[in-house]
């Protein structure tokens, strides 16, 4: 079983108008979080819990994902990190500051259910749970319907270092690798260092959560999750090879917290955790790429954008106490 | 006449071919087993999970997600406990997407007492069940209607949660299944796998042919004045026996098996109520925070002042589980004397 080194870096690999849209990306899905932040601040959202400092590692991802509705194409099991990734697959903005409002118009929940909480059927995004583990088990469900279906299309799982403590990450690396029977999942691990406020050094034997593939005969790697190129590239071979083989991987991203666990803790900028946002600009000038100005002008670009967004939310309506009876059930088809 | 495990199986073969069910999945489900008490014998989607309750359950879940119609098995519900919070899951999926996804998909789990379970092996679970919104909970209480009430829950697009009684799976019928051979002989040379190498055996089935129970109608099974009696599951039949044994006194009952838990059928409930002004609720569950106290307090909202006598529920003593011995486990759960002499006293109190 060959596995990809512990950190992949294969940069300089990408074409320069992806480089670019990447870096859009980014500036988006921060701005668009950083904006969900000052709405909870302000009181006009309840709770925020978000993907600040994962953009490296979620925008790409989104660029990868195959998107449909139905097993010839991607599912994906996300957790409440995943902002970047639903973005970069043409998500709105407006969408998430919604949801963040609990307005009668957020298209994920309706008002149910925190932000960062997506529900996109035709994108195959099923419900996005506050759970920290259930999508690990989950997620070898829509697999198996994709490996007896064919084609390539394969589920994806993400989740947070502190999700693999729970029993279901054990469950999906089995299921997922049952002789002859082994299923295109691709597992991911967004490590940042804790779970809630506790360090992982202190519950985690290993900072390497991804051998824990290792026994169980699936493909794994780690990648700097600070590193846009080098995500894009692991999850790249990663995907292609689960999509040719119709076998598991699981890879590890070592992304940073910038604002902390959620709401909860205060959400307020940690500075010294690497920001993969300003040193990709830094990369991108060196290059030759993009100057200061043009990324700034990404920046003006994507702030009047929200604000504007901002504005349209500000005055859409709240559900009605009513809609609670709504979508209990679906309906039954006619006998 | 089939039995009730018998007939699981013939409505899940039915399931297989006329329903759209793609996947009969638990522990011991597929070959060669075909289930602990052979409910899933022969059948062409079934297949054995890792013993492992919340892969089955989530798996169960991404199959009804991706388009699939699972039916997944927990070999005994004492073993679902470790699922709750994926038991939420599937209740909510439809709700919290604002109706977005579906969840066309059954969990059956054997249920109850009666076959010297022990402490491990005996649990109920309706109580907790119907705690868990977003789900219907089906029981049948014999193999007709077991039938029945499973080609309406393969035809759901919600989560069912369907209990068996695993005390009454091996009871035969009164009514054939519509396909059935009348020859119990010829049915059982059909569908029941050999004992010993099963490896070159293949099932013959029967043609048998759609029948329904609608989920949330309940069945009145004896007519009468005296008081209502309402049951499910395995102590339906115990119910219906003693309405028989004190029919031959003079007092007469009505018996309605719920058969569906949830969504309850109040409108039955209620017009027998009205009827007799008495009722005893009969199950097997622990008493405290019994289902049955929810069907009280429903009953109450509507017709407090139809009764003529405090209304009585009859249940499992509320001890930690059920013992091994028979005299143990014959003091935790209601018998038909302990509900022959609850009607009794029910029916005789002064209004």
């Amino acid at each position: 079983m060959v596995n990809m080194p512990r950190t992949t870096k294969k940069a300089g690999k990408l074409s320069d108008e992806l480089k670019l849209r990447i870096h859009d990306y980014m500036v988006q899905a921060r701005m668009t979080e950083e904006l969900l932040i000052r709405m909870v601040r302000g009181g006009q959202g309840y709770f925020w819990i978000g993907a600040p400092g994962e953009e490296a590692f979620g925008v790409p991802l989104g660029l990868l994902v195959d998107k449909g509705e139905g097993p010839e194409h991607d599912y994906l099991h996300l957790h409440y990190r995943s902002s970047p990734t639903v973005l970069a697959m043409g998500a709105q903005p407006i969408d998430l500051l919604r949801q963040m409002r609990s307005t009668a118009t957020d298209p994920y929940s309706r008002g149910r259910n925190f932000v960062n909480h997506f529900a996109i059927k035709e994108w195959n995004v099923v419900p996005v749970t506050p759970t920290i583990e259930t999508q690990y088990a989950v997620g070898p469900g829509t697999a198996w319907v994709q490996k007896r279906q064919g084609g390539t299309g394969l589920s994806i799982i993400t989740g947070g270092d502190a999700g693999t403590a729970e029993g279901d990450f054990a469950t999906c690396l089995n299921w997922s690798t049952r002789p002859g029977q082994e299923l295109p999942v691709l597992i991911l691990i967004a490590h940042n260092g804790y779970g809630i406020s506790t360090r992982a050094a202190q519950t985690q034997a290993t900072p390497h959560l991804h051998e824990r593939a290792g026994p169980f005969g699936m493909r794994h790697g780690e990648v700097d999750g600070n590193d846009p190129e080098a995500c894009y590239l692991a999850l790249q071979e990663a995907m292609d090879y689960i999509r040719k083989e119709r076998k598991p991987f699981c890879l590890q991203a070592n992304v940073s917290r910038l604002y902390g666990h959620s709401s909860s803790s205060g959400a307020q900028l940690i500075r010294e955790e690497r920001d993969c946002v300003v040193e990709y600009e830094a990369r991108l000038e060196a290059e030759g790429l993009l100057s200061k100005q043009e990324a700034l002008a990404v920046h003006e670009r994507w702030r009047v954008h929200l604000k504007a967004a901002h504005q349209q939310v500000l005055e859409e309506p709240m559900p009605d106490g009513a809609d609670i009876w709504q979508h209990i059930f679906a309906m039954a088809p006619e006998v | 006449m089939a039995n009730l495990a018998q007939a699981i199986r013939l409505a899940l073969h039915y399931g297989e071919e006329h329903l759209g069910v793609t996947d009969i999945f638990g522990e011991d489900v597929g070959p060669p087993l075909g289930g602990v008490f052979t409910a899933t014998q022969g059948l062409k989607t079934a297949w054995n999970a890792p013993l492992d309750e919340r892969g089955i359950i989530g798996t169960a879940l991404g199959i009804a997600y991706a388009g699939g119609k699972p039916v997944a098995e927990i070999q005994f519900c004492d073993y679902i406990f470790n699922c709750i919070d994926l038991l939420k899951l599937c209740g909510n999926a439809h709700w919290s997407s604002a109706g977005a996804y579906r969840v066309p998909m059954v969990v059956m789990t054997p249920v109850g007492s009666g076959i010297h379970g022990s402490i491990y092996h005996s649990h109920s679970f309706e109580s907790i069940a119907s705690h868990i919104p977003g789900w219907k909970i089906v029981m049948p209480s014999n193999p007709l209607e077991a039938y029945g009430l499973m080609l309406s829950a393969l035809a759901e697009p919600n989560p069912v949660m369907y209990l068996a009684p695993k005390a009454l799976l091996r009871v035969k019928g009164e009514d054939l299944i519509p396909g059935e051979p009348s020859d119990e002989k010829s049915l059982n040379q059909m569908i029941n796998a050999p004992l010993g190498d099963r490896s070159g055996w293949a099932p013959k089935w029967p043609k048998v042919e759609a029948f329904t129970v609608p989920l949330g109608v309940a069945r009145l099974c004896r007519e009468g004045k005296r008081a209502t009696v309402i049951s499910y599951g395995r102590t339906l039949p115990l119910c219906v026996a003693a309405a028989d044994e004190l029919s031959k006194e003079g007092m007469d009952f009505d018996v309605i098996d719920l058969r569906t838990l949830y969504p309850l059928d109040m409108e039955t409930l209620q017009r027998s109520l009205r009827k007799t002004g008495r009722v005893l609720i009969v199950n097997e569950d622990t008493e405290v925070t019994n289902f049955g106290e929810h069907v009280l307090r429903r009953l109450l909202d509507t017709c407090f002042y139809d009764l003529e006598a405090a209304p009585v529920l009859l249940a499992g003593a509320d001890v930690p589980g059920i013992g091994l011995a028979w005299e143990l486990e014959r003091a935790s759960v209601p018998q038909q004397p302990d509900i022959a002499a609850a009607m009794r006293k029910l029916a005789s109190e002064k209004a």
